[in-house]
């Protein structure tokens, strides 16, 4: 039988020695005072939550008062003193974390940038082109729908990849900006690495294009 | 003191430059008090809506500079309805008309029009410093109005605001003639940038110490600007993405050779982390770095970087740094006085977060830790018993952990004890945010302990009214207390009436406290303003007192209620 916690508040006067703060570990401190047990996380555990479910003026607890603003915290002081705490589901309290707006709104615009959630649009560059295009690669499944696209939307065609020459036949070569700046020939790594790490992509026509073949 | 002309005392005064010994100075006497508001230059007004700018003119007529502050904090947190207020149009209007000699205005979480800064750039011919943090309601029309009839402007300072982009031609709007500006800080800004424009004022500008660049200007504008402003000491980069082979890059790394000026570095809205290099001969004189919008350093790199950085002072950082990153910060940066940490994925599942590990790092690196604001994803009671006796000098500490109810996972108890020992220990603590599993112990504590507290901020904490009663009654010095989510009701609120006025204000929301409370509490104070805000229309149709009170917002006040209140704002 666990012992029953004392946190104090069942006190009317100023337990002054409830309060006697040594800066020690809780389990240091005489345990008379602080009720606690200590417990090893796999034991269940008694874990006062406080109730923030809404009463009605009259103390009944009711489902319906509870408002979207309040948190998710399910109430573990009635009924079931074996509950542990939940982690919170993904549906998110008002206003937590507490970071401010704009900086909350500047993650969510770096956010649509790298392209989570609805599409994940990246620029298109072709050398000699006047003008740039934007994919989104989540509407592809594999590298030849992929190129296949970029050669309609730029009239050419880039032939076929091989691991040793790239895309040596062909006077054009793909490649792609990574997560770390650095141009990379696109058909190398897995095609779920690759939408995940490209930032932009770059047609590279003529010597350029042949020249990375060659390494 | 009586035999003293009105000059001495006068003199005297001017050596005192804090507000607070300004406000106590004129306390003393009639006489005091008397000299004291003809000499006072600078006032200091935490809530606009706790005076009036009629009072504040008439009171101070050689008012130099001002600062206000508007909406409640929370309202930074999507927790104030827009609309509520905070507008600072009357204040400008009123100075406008009186003969008041305006020159600096720094505004806080207040609304701004563009009419209002036309009319603050055509009413003060000496106007020189404007300072505009998480503010809103104004444009780069605005803006240009500023520059365009601010003679003698030398600060323009926009942090973290709202500002509706209409085009980047506000910068070409400072005269050839203006040559006096000493601060720059436009990184806010989401739009373009006349870069020309930006560079010609940045070549007249002889006096540019900080200069903050916004996202649209990208690195070979930013070597130019350093070319001719090689005095700079606070820099902040916008888009810092180049080829590190190329010509611009290198030219970059040379230029930056001559910055031997700068201390304050931030920025890197985008970045290419392989760029990062050609900063690293100006980190070593770097006391203050700000990377906490540069999402695009990872984890490693950051580490380079701050193995650079043996002087600082302030770091602003995102938690991929991780724990292993902040145990570098803690054996490098021995100097360290404020850290934050921020979430970089404050929605998502968080594997790349700090933990108390990290936390507890710092305090043993670096004991001159001040100021903490570490949102990380658990705290521990040893941890926080630890920091506790590391760093005994805290004057603010802010801990959020992201999921706002977890108890201490190696023991599953509430963080009661682990708060209790920082407030035991930092004598000096001022302000302090709370997070994690909470019960009414740890306010029992913070009321017998805290005794410099001035502001406390409590989310899903606490049991009872005996929580919030503890505060109350122990916390001597408190100024602000806001609170979301706990239950306190009516009991706690209602227990010291009088203590409000000595506070700044109380924000309380999705507590307990009913709409009878909020009005006995109204009925019984008269200089205070108790407001609720309403989003829902029921409140209208079926206003019972026993009806809980979603949002409360109450403050000092000498004015009455106000005037420019919208619907759902109801002063009781």
């Amino acid at each position: 039988m666990e012992k029953s916690v004392n946190y104090g508040g069942h006190h009317d006067d100023l337990n002054l020695e409830a309060t006697e703060l040594r800066l020690g570990l809780p389990g240091i401190i005489r345990s008379d005072i602080i009720g606690y047990e200590k417990q090893s996380s796999s034991a269940s555990t008694v874990v006062v939550v406080r109730n923030n479910k809404r009463a009605s003026p009259e103390g009944i607890m009711t489902q319906e008062s509870s408002s979207k603003s309040h948190s998710y915290v399910s109430d573990a002081r009635n009924g079931d003193p074996d509950s542990h705490h939940q982690p919170p589901a993904k549906a998110q309290v008002v206003g937590w974390p507490p970071i401010r707006s704009f900086r909350r709104n500047s993650f969510q615009q770096k956010k649509t940038d790298q392209g989570d959630g609805a599409g994940m649009y990246v620029k298109v560059s072709m050398d000699g082109a006047p003008y740039l295009r934007k994919v989104d690669l989540k509407v592809y499944k594999s590298y030849p729908e992929l190129l296949t696209a970029l050669e309609n939307m730029f009239k050419f065609t880039i032939g076929e990849y091989s691991e040793r020459e790239g895309y040596n036949r062909s006077e054009y070569a793909p490649t792609y900006e990574d997560k770390d700046g650095d141009w990379m020939l696109v058909g190398d790594v897995p095609w779920d690495m690759f939408i995940f790490s490209c930032k932009r992509l770059r047609i590279m026509k003529g010597s350029e294009a042949r020249g990375l073949g060659c390494l | 003191m009586n035999y003293f002309p009105d000059e001495v005392l006068e003199h005297v005064f001017d050596f005192l430059t804090s507000h607070r010994d300004r406000n106590a100075v004129s306390l003393v006497c009639s006489l005091w008090y008397r000299v004291e508001r003809f000499s006072r230059q600078r006032v200091f007004i935490g809530n606009c809506y706790a005076i009036s700018p009629e009072k504040l003119i008439t009171r101070f007529p050689g008012l130099k500079s001002l600062t206000l502050k508007g909406k409640p904090h929370f309202a930074d947190f999507n927790l104030v309805p827009y609309d509520w207020g905070g507008y600072v149009q009357p204040w400008i209007e009123a100075l406008a008309k009186s003969r008041i000699g305006l020159e600096e205005l720094r505004l806080k979480r207040m609304v701004v029009s563009d009419d209002s800064l036309e009319l603050l750039s055509r009413s003060f011919a000496n106007f020189k410093t404007l300072v505009l943090v998480s503010c809103e309601g104004f444009t780069t029309d605005g803006l240009a109005a500023i520059a365009a009839n601010c003679r003698f402007l030398r600060e323009l300072d926009l942090q973290e605001n709202e500002i509706d982009d209409h085009s980047g031609h506000w910068l070409s709007c400072f005269p050839d003639s203006c040559t006096s500006l000493t601060s720059l800080n436009f990184a806010c800004l989401k739009g373009e940038i006349n870069l020309a424009s930006l560079e010609r004022l940045v070549a007249r500008s002889p006096n540019l110490r900080s200069l903050r660049l916004n996202r649209a200007v990208p690195l070979e504008t930013l070597q130019k600007i350093l070319m001719r402003a090689p005095l700079l000491v606070d820099l902040g980069t916008g888009s810092y993405v180049h080829d590190p082979d190329s010509e611009t890059y290198n030219k970059l790394k040379t230029t930056i050779l001559k910055c031997k000026s700068i201390r304050n570095l931030s920025g890197f809205l985008e970045v290419a982390p392989r760029c990062l290099p050609a900063i690293f001969p100006i980190c070593l004189n770097l006391t203050s770095l700000n990377l906490s919008y540069a999402a695009g350093i990872h984890g490693s790199e950051l580490i380079k970087l701050i193995r650079h950085c043996a002087k600082l002072q302030r770091l602003w950082i995102l938690d991929c740094i991780g724990d292993k990153g902040l145990e570098v910060v803690a054996s490098t940066c021995n100097e360290l006085q404020e850290l934050r940490v921020f979430p970089s994925d404050p929605f998502g599942v968080g594997h790349d977060a700090v933990t108390e590990n990290g936390l507890v790092a710092i305090s043993i690196g670096c004991p001159k830790l001040h100021s903490l604001l570490y949102f990380c994803q658990q705290m521990t009671n040893a941890a926080l018993i630890t920091v506790a006796r590391n760093c005994p000098n805290f004057i603010r500490f802010r801990l959020c952990i992201l999921d706002p109810t977890r108890p201490d996972p190696v023991t599953m108890k509430p963080l009661d004890d682990g708060f209790g020992a920082i407030v035991q220990s930092c004598k000096l603590l001022r302000r302090l945010s709370l997070s994690g599993l909470l019960t009414d112990q740890v306010f029992l504590y913070i009321g017998m302990y805290a005794e410099q507290l001035e502001m406390l901020s409590v989310a899903f904490a606490g049991d009872s009214d005996k929580g919030m009663l503890y505060v109350l009654n122990g916390c001597k010095k408190l100024r602000k207390l806001e609170i979301r989510d706990c239950p306190f009701g009516n009991m706690a609120l209602l227990s010291d009436v009088g203590k409000y006025e000595t506070m700044r204000s109380l924000w309380m929301s999705s507590c307990e406290v009913t709409l009878w409370g909020c009005k006995t509490l109204a009925k019984v104070m008269p200089r205070l303003n108790v407001e609720i805000i309403n989003e829902h229309d029921q409140m209208e149709i079926c206003a019972e007192d026993g009806q809980r009170v979603e949002k409360m917002y109450l403050y000092r006040t000498l004015v009455g209620p106000r005037k420019d209140a919208p619907e759902f704002v109801w002063n009781l």
